[in-house]
């Protein structure tokens, strides 16, 4: 690992300040970060920690859904009563995320600002129709990932929350690699009234919606409703793990397991 | 560029000034010559350097020691008691042969003491699970999960089921 000057602003706004030092990097729960400072894929000058500031903790009800500041660890998110009450199937995926160390250490915003092709994190934000509140602004789930490793996110743009809408019924099944844990296909089906959101992560370079099979639910909200449908295998990931032609089989697959799991 | 880290490790406060890019595992390993704490694949996915921070288990690895700053520390040391009985899940490892080699072991039993404060009295498959962040190359990992739920049913004060060789 080069050298860092470390900083832990204990405020949003000194934070906001400290960013935007020259290649200065915010630190979450550094459970990427860290193997790829220790790799030297990367020499920021400055690490801005932010797990001293109290803006960006806890876990509370929002318009009927849930409001969790960025800094909320994964364990944390699996663990609580309110998440497993209002939106079960999100605590279910954030237990899957990682192992156990993993989850007590890495966070929420970390997660999604990172936009790791395979994190499970990015499709609850585009099925659950979240908005990511930054110092800034508000985004919506929908336009904030943009590409592999992209985000909507200016530089030095901080996330503070993400709020989440309350599903009638929701699932989030992934075909994990068994080393890393990461999704090699994640899909994300949650259902709002007449509405049905279908998102997929680990196929693509960034998580999308299957917007046939939405549809397809949307009429008929069973598992055989998505009979015969698929995604395109063109642009799909491919590497040592499956083959895109894999991935696009294993969308259905896991879609139609999410579908069973929401009952 | 150097600051000091003062924290509690194994109950004892200690204060280092140290270079920021330190490592808590090189912090408590270099700094403060608890080598019990091991580093395996460097790479935070072995889990031979799982430590407590304020009661959770972590990979010291991949925790800068600055991150840890002010908290509480346990480490494999730290688990026994001063006259050196064992903890109950030590004592578990050595009864059922959770062990060959002994690297990964001190990893092993941190994980499992966090996995059994949060589940008191986990299944076979909740145990296997809850390991998923230790790697063992010598047991097979059967020997652990037994170890395990041995220790998990002293921990709560069960008297342990009397062991054949195994």
């Amino acid at each position: 690992m080069y050298a860092f000057t470390y900083q832990r602003p204990t405020t949003l706004a000194d934070a906001a300040a400290a960013i935007q030092a020259e290649d200065a990097k915010l630190l979450g729960g550094g459970q990427t970060l860290l193997p790829t400072l220790k790799q030297r894929f990367a020499r920021p000058t400055d690490l801005i920690d932010l797990g001293a500031i109290p803006e960006l903790k806890g876990i509370r009800e929002a318009d009927g859904g849930l409001e969790i500041g960025a800094f909320t660890r994964h364990a944390e998110v699996a663990h609580s009563d309110l998440v497993k009450r209002v939106i079960p199937s999100l605590a279910s995926l954030a237990e899957g995320i990682g192992d156990r160390q993993v989850r007590n250490m890495g966070t929420m915003g970390g997660s999604i600002a990172n936009a790791d092709p395979s994190a499970d994190y990015p499709s609850a934000v585009v099925a659950l129709k979240a908005t990511v509140t930054t110092d800034r602004r508000t985004i919506t789930g929908d336009d904030f990932f943009t590409g592999m490793f992209e985000t909507a996110l200016e530089p030095g743009e901080i996330v503070k929350s993400v709020r989440f809408s309350r599903p009638d019924k929701a699932a989030y099944a992934k075909f994990r690699n068994p080393a890393s844990r990461y999704a090699i296909v994640g899909v994300f089906v949650a259902r709002f009234g007449a509405e049905v959101r279908v998102a997929v992560t680990g196929a693509a370079g960034s998580v999308f919606r299957a917007e046939a099979f939405e549809t397809a639910l949307a009429a008929d909200f069973r598992a055989e409703a998505l009979n015969g449908l698929s995604v395109e295998a063109d642009g799909l990931n491919a590497d040592i793990h499956a083959s895109a032609d894999y991935r696009a089989h294993l969308v259905t697959v896991m879609a139609k397991r999410a579908v069973e799991a929401a009952g | 560029m150097s600051c000091t880290v003062s924290m509690t490790v194994n109950g004892k406060t200690v204060s280092r000034e140290v270079e920021e890019r330190t490592l808590l595992v090189a912090f408590l390993r270099e700094h403060l010559g608890l080598t019990g704490t091991h580093v395996g694949c460097d790479t935070s996915q072995c889990g031979a350097c799982v430590v407590h921070v304020d009661g959770r288990s972590v990979k010291s690895c991949t925790t800068l020691a600055v991150q840890a700053n002010g908290t509480e520390v346990t480490t494999i040391e730290g688990l026994a008691a001063a006259d050196g009985t064992l903890h109950p899940m030590q004592a578990a490892f050595r009864e059922h042969h959770g062990l060959q080699c002994g690297f990964c072991t001190p990893g092993m039993v941190m994980s499992a003491v966090d996995l059994v404060r949060d589940n008191p009295n986990p299944t076979e498959a909740e145990i296997r699970e809850g390991l998923e962040g230790n790697i063992c190359r010598c047991t097979g990992y059967h020997n652990i999960v037994k170890a395990v739920k041995a220790g998990a049913e002293a921990m709560s004060g069960a008297q342990p089921a009397p062991v054949a060789a195994e």
